[in-house]
C-alpha cells in the first residue's frame, strides 16, 4: 500500500474542490483501480465515465500499472488551440 | 529557442519565423490561432488559458517529432500562450519550414489539429455579461458539426 497524489486541473479542479489529492494504492494498482477511487471523491459525481489519466507526463491506458512515486495527472477534456 | 513553449507573454510572430528560415528553406508555414469573439452563439470578452504546462511542452515536443517524421519537415516551432487574453488576441502560434510549400503547409494543419485532440491545455470563456465558463470540446461535438 502507498499513497499517490494526483493533480487535478481546470473543470476537474473545480469539481473536486482542489487542485490535488492524495489517494491510497494498493501495490500492483490500475489506471481503473485509481478511477475508482476517484470517482468516490466528494464532486466528482459529475466526472465523465471515463476520464482521460496521464502517467509521467504520458496518457495511460486503463489496465497500466501506477507505480509509487508515479506523477498522476486526471485530465479534463483539452481545449487548446 | 527551445521549439516547443507555453508562454505566458505575447507571441512575437516574427521571431518565430526568423527561427525557421534557411538557405535550403523555400517555404515557411504559418498557423496562428486569435481569440474570437463569439462562441456558440455567445458574446465572448475574454478567454482565460490554462495549461498542465511541464505535460503541454512534452506532448507539444512529441507532435512535432511525430510532423518532422510524417512530412520531413526539419524546422518547427510552436508556442502557445496562457493567461487571461483579450478578444484578436494570438493564442497559438506555430511556424514549419520545408523547402517546398506542401510539406510546410500539411505540417501546421496536423500539429494544430493534433494540439487540440490530445494537448492538455484547457479554456475558461468569460462572456460579456459576465458569466464564465469552461469549453468542453467534447460536449460542443454532440450538438454542433464542425466549422
Amino acid at each position: 500500500m502507498y499513497t499517490v497524489t494526483v493533480q487535478l486541473f481546470a473543470s476537474y479542479a473545480e469539481l473536486l474542490g482542489s487542485t490535488a489529492v492524495e489517494l491510497p494504492l494498493a501495490s500492483g494498482a490500475t489506471v481503473n483501480d485509481l478511477l475508482r477511487h476517484i470517482r468516490a471523491l466528494p464532486g466528482a459525481g459529475r466526472l465523465p465515465s471515463a476520464p482521460r489519466i496521464a502517467l509521467n507526463r504520458t496518457f495511460a491506458t486503463p489496465d497500466q500499472i501506477i507505480e509509487a512515486g508515479d506523477e498522476i495527472a486526471l485530465i479534463p477534456p483539452v481545449a487548446g488551440g | 529557442m527551445s521549439r516547443a513553449s507555453i508562454v505566458t507573454r505575447e507571441i512575437d510572430l516574427a521571431r518565430l519565423v526568423e527561427a525557421v528560415r534557411s538557405p535550403s528553406h523555400g517555404a515557411i508555414s504559418i498557423f496562428v490561432g486569435t481569440v474570437r469573439d463569439l462562441n456558440d452563439g455567445r458574446s465572448v470578452s475574454a478567454i482565460e488559458y490554462s495549461a498542465y504546462t511541464a505535460m503541454a511542452q512534452e506532448e507539444l515536443e512529441r507532435i512535432a517529432d511525430e510532423s518532422e517524421k510524417r512530412f520531413g519537415v526539419s524546422a518547427v516551432v510552436i508556442e502557445h500562450r496562457i493567461g487571461v487574453l483579450d478578444i484578436s488576441e494570438t493564442s497559438i502560434a506555430i511556424v514549419a519550414a520545408h523547402p517546398h510549400r506542401a510539406p510546410a503547409m500539411d505540417t501546421t494543419r496536423y500539429i494544430i489539429e493534433e494540439i487540440k485532440k490530445r494537448v492538455p491545455i484547457w479554456k475558461m470563456e468569460h462572456y460579456s455579461d459576465g458569466t464564465r465558463e469552461w469549453v468542453d470540446p467534447t460536449r460542443v461535438a454532440k450538438q454542433t458539426s464542425p466549422a
